[in-house]
């Protein structure tokens, strides 16, 4: 029960956790399918639909369809249709950030290493939370270590809360955005040390310390807070150009603003 | 482009499966096409076959990792229609390799509809609250591995309500 300090009482909120992809799958249940054998039905269909994906994608397994690929053993005829549909979202976000976002990277020894990492786990929590659609009258949070999927089907219900992390001081909030129906994504260097690099440069972007987009679709606003973080000072003008989108940019001195309609 | 061989991924009738499960409007299987009648794709089903070319063809787009046995030729993606607007994308096939894909349409536009109301600005806080705080649902953070979800406060969160 979270309900100690609200005004209005909640229905109550059922959660689950469960390690996939090396990181943590947190599910957030409210309403009439919560606890029942249907959102345990679902939640095993969502798990599976990341493990799956884990499965093609992960670059750390040598066997994946990913690292096969990417060394050339197999060409993508011989993949699953979503590493094509995986790939074509990269070609579009490096498109569309100017090269700020690309899925290729220079290896230790000068090769090309393709990693679509960055894409992946928006784009399988965006496809593993269509798990829960069939959930009448029941809001649903699905968080894959940080990005989010929020739905809320549940009559009369307000939706989500969603706290924004300080990137300075992890265990605290810098800001709450509610949200209904749509995606959070985070990107920043909090809790992984040095893992986003400007691919145009190979530097660590140092000007932002995490960018917060809140949009539709978790494969893009995964996508969008990737490029915002790595834009460093053009973070702010590149977001506004994005439709539809708002959240939160929270510079290097900790100072934070937010953006969007 | 230094980009071009890491592209030169797949043959022809992967590239029109991956059209065609953009827009979930063609056939099944990868080995035909027929997407969009007035955006035709190039079907080629087999590495060794010739393209049944219905679409551009032999653009001048000449590419170094263009083989000496074959001219790269343009093959031209069906419109898909994505939530954020039309989808398209060229390819620049050699020795039935990709050596190129360049987008011609990219959303850009108005993806608004239907979004009123479903989010909305963040509010900053006033005082930083607590992880284990009421007022929050769920936490968005910069990415939390495993290894340090339990400092997380999406930890704490799901600590407090298993």
């Amino acid at each position: 029960m979270i309900t100690a300090e609200l005004d209005v009482p909640r229905p109550e909120t059922h959660r689950r956790v469960e390690q996939v992809m090396g990181m943590p799958i947190s599910l957030a249940l409210r309403g009439r399918h919560a606890c029942d054998d249907r959102a345990d039905r679902a939640w095993h269909v969502a798990l599976a639909i990341l493990r799956s994906a884990d499965e093609v994608f992960s670059t750390y397994r040598p066997d994946s369809m990913i690292s096969r690929l990417g060394r050339g053993e197999i060409d993508l005829a011989e993949c699953p249709p979503e590493v094509a549909e995986v790939l074509t979202i990269a070609e579009v976000a490096r498109h569309e950030s100017g090269g700020a976002f690309d899925v290729e990277r220079a290896g230790p020894d000068g090769s090309v290493v393709l990693d679509p990492s960055g894409i992946v786990k928006g784009w399988a929590v965006e496809r593993a939370a269509k798990a829960f659609d069939g959930l009448e009258d029941t809001d649903v949070c699905l968080s894959a270590g940080g990005d989010l999927v929020c739905r809320t089907r549940m009559p009369g219900s307000d939706g989500w809360r969603i706290g924004i992390e300080d990137p300075h001081a992890p265990g605290r909030i810098v800001a709450v955005v509610p949200v209904r129906d749509g995606a959070v994504a985070t990107s920043g260097l909090a809790h992984r040390g040095a893992h986003i690099t400007d691919p145009r440069t190979g530097a660590v972007p140092d000007a932002l310390a995490s960018v917060t987009v809140v949009g539709p679709e978790l494969t893009w606003v995964d996508i969008e807070a990737t490029v915002a973080f790595v834009l460093g000072r053009d973070a702010r003008g590149w977001l506004e150009g994005r439709p539809g989108r708002s959240g939160l940019i929270v510079h290097a001195d900790g100072s934070a603003e937010t953006f969007g309609q | 482009m230094k980009r071009i061989s890491f592209w030169a991924l797949s043959t022809v009738s992967a590239v029109v499966l991956l059209f065609s499960y953009h827009t979930s409007t063609a056939g099944s299987s990868g080995a035909s096409t027929s997407v969009h009648s007035q955006q035709p794709v190039v079907s080629s089903t087999e590495p060794t076959s010739t393209a049944t070319s219905s679409a551009t063809s032999s653009a001048g787009t000449s590419t170094k990792k263009s083989s000496s046995a074959s001219t790269a030729r343009t093959v031209t993606g069906s419109v898909a229609s994505t939530q954020w607007g039309p989808v398209q994308v060229e390819l620049t096939v050699a020795a039935d390799k990709i050596t190129k894909v360049t987008v011609l349409q990219y959303p850009s536009g108005n993806g608004r509809d239907g979004q009123i109301n479903a989010y909305a600005l963040p509010i900053l806080t006033k005082e930083t609250i607590a992880s284990q705080s009421a007022s929050i649902d769920m936490v968005s953070g910069a990415t939390v591995t495993s290894g340090g979800y339990l400092q997380s406060l999406q930890s704490a969160l799901d600590q407090a309500n298993l």
